[in-house]
């Protein structure tokens, strides 16, 4: 069957995590507004935006499924790669590859153990499951957030992570571009330097965040 | 010069090996791996013990027969060379080389350093070909093909099937070999007759034949003796996506009697 391809199942991937590297850059943009000095303004506007408006609640489903698709396809082609070489080496492949190519798996399981931490600090929250902390109303990010990064070691985890995922897009953005078969010789050193860049820009603009929040709002 | 040498040794494919260590000297700097190995089993049958056995044919570096995962890297350190091309002046003098076996699921260890590679004739029988009819031989250039195209294609070509790429994977996949058989035949018109069913038929083949998943290291790349580039990926994805969605349904066709 099609979807039993070992390509297929890679492509699908591919496609699923394009997209979720996309809505980073969007949930990067409402972030960064919490920068803003004017009590948490903007940040609240934009987050009632992304809560109601119809069309982002139809891309919320879209959202749960690219998140659903790639971890469970990460998780299954994971466990085919382990099957794949039942006796390992007795020394280590020492083959000139990028580091961290290797550890796809690993950055992936720390990204999502963030991801379910996110949830059940806010998703959970907003949706009524777990309840706010004393004092905060369910919908009120913005103070809940100030209240998180008032934490430093939970600003610190949460740096940790991003640091995480952006060693995942790393390889992830480019790996996806190869996988899709959009590989050529004239562009190939663009997309990853260009995926290289924006790993940066991701993991940077996240944890500039809970730094600002730390060190110029207290 | 002196080496330590630790090889794994294993009796059969039913009974587990081990990792035996073996001292070797007054090897030459010149002499190459296999000599060196040479030299190791020539003692080992004057004191009655068991020779270390290795695949090797032409020792010339185009056959594809020769193997060994060298010190944590197929066909040893020298970039762009198989083991058998490979020789002592490339190791420090008293170094301790580790030797295993290609590590597959799909390459069963058959006797210490020999691997069943068969997997990738089985791969081949699948759609690695071109079908020819028989007849009088067709003049030459008959069939214009571009430059960079038989360039490309030749690149391709100059796969000897060795089973680097799978043992140099993390996920012991053999995304790089079919890439490059792939390749050969879809760049040239000869080729792009059958090349819809033979992608499919070949990743299919390879799906079942239970190696890994290409995670785009490019670990292959790099240990390849005939660095074989991972862009022979990218096409064979390309080529096997193209066939996936716009090839035409196979028509049935009805016998009757």
């Amino acid at each position: 069957m099609f979807l039993y391809s070992s390509i297929t199942r890679k492509v699908l991937m591919a496609l699923a995590g394009l997209f979720l590297v996309t809505f980073l850059c969007v949930h990067l943009g409402i972030n960064l507004m919490l920068l803003k000095n004017d009590g948490g303004r903007a940040f609240t506007e934009a987050a009632t935006f992304m809560g109601t408006n119809a069309l982002i609640k139809v891309f919320e489903i879209v959202l749960f499924a690219g998140f659903s698709l790639h971890i469970i396809f990460g998780l299954l082609v994971s466990g085919q790669n382990k099957g794949a070489r039942p006796t390992s080496y007795a020394v280590n492949n020492s083959s000139d590859t990028s580091p961290f190519s290797k550890y796809m798996f690993h950055t992936g399981i720390i990204v999502f153990i963030f991801l379910a931490l996110h949830f059940l600090d806010f998703y959970f929250i907003k949706i009524g499951l777990v309840a706010p902390p004393p004092g905060i109303a369910a919908h009120d990010f913005y103070n809940r957030t100030l209240l998180l990064f008032s934490t430093p070691w939970y600003s610190m985890l949460y740096i940790f992570c991003f640091i995480a995922l952006g060693i995942h897009l790393n390889h992830a953005i480019q790996s996806a571009f190869q996988t899709l078969g959009w590989n050529h010789g004239k562009y190939m050193d663009a997309v990853k330097l260009l995926g290289s860049a924006y790993s940066f820009f991701i993991a940077a603009g996240f944890s500039l965040v809970p730094i600002f929040i730390l060190f110029f709002r207290n | 010069m002196n080496f330590t040498l630790k090889i794994w040794r294993q009796k059969n494919v039913a009974v587990k090996g081990e990792m035996i260590s073996y001292d070797v000297s007054g090897i030459s700097p010149d002499s190459s791996f296999f000599e060196m190995l040479d030299t190791l089993n020539q003692k080992l049958i004057m004191t009655g013990g068991d020779p270390v056995a290795f695949d090797h044919d032409c020792r010339e570096g185009i056959c594809g027969t020769c193997s060994l995962y060298i010190n944590g890297r197929p066909h040893g350190p020298v970039k762009g060379v198989t083991t058998c091309q490979l020789h002592m002046r490339s190791f420090a003098d008293g170094e301790t080389i580790h030797i295993e076996p290609w590590r597959a699921k799909a390459f069963p260890v058959i006797r210490d350093l020999i691997v069943d590679r068969s997997a990738f004739d089985k791969i081949i029988q699948a759609g690695g070909y071109v079908s020819v009819n028989t007849g009088g031989v067709p003049d030459a250039n008959t069939i214009p093909v571009p430059k960079e195209k038989s360039e490309a294609a030749m690149d391709a070509a100059a796969c000897i099937g060795c089973g680097a790429c799978v043992a140099a994977c993390s996920n012991a996949a053999a995304m790089l070999f079919i890439g490059a058989k792939v390749s050969h035949l879809a760049l040239l018109p000869q080729g792009r007759v059958e090349a819809a069913k033979r992608v499919q038929k070949m990743v299919a083949c390879m799906d079942e034949l239970g190696f890994g998943n290409c995670s785009n290291t490019s670990a292959c790349e790099a240990d390849c003796p005939k660095g074989i580039s991972v862009s022979n990926i990218a096409r064979m994805n390309r080529e096997f996506l193209g066939a996936k969605l716009f090839s035409e349904k196979e028509k049935v066709v009805r016998v009757s009697l």
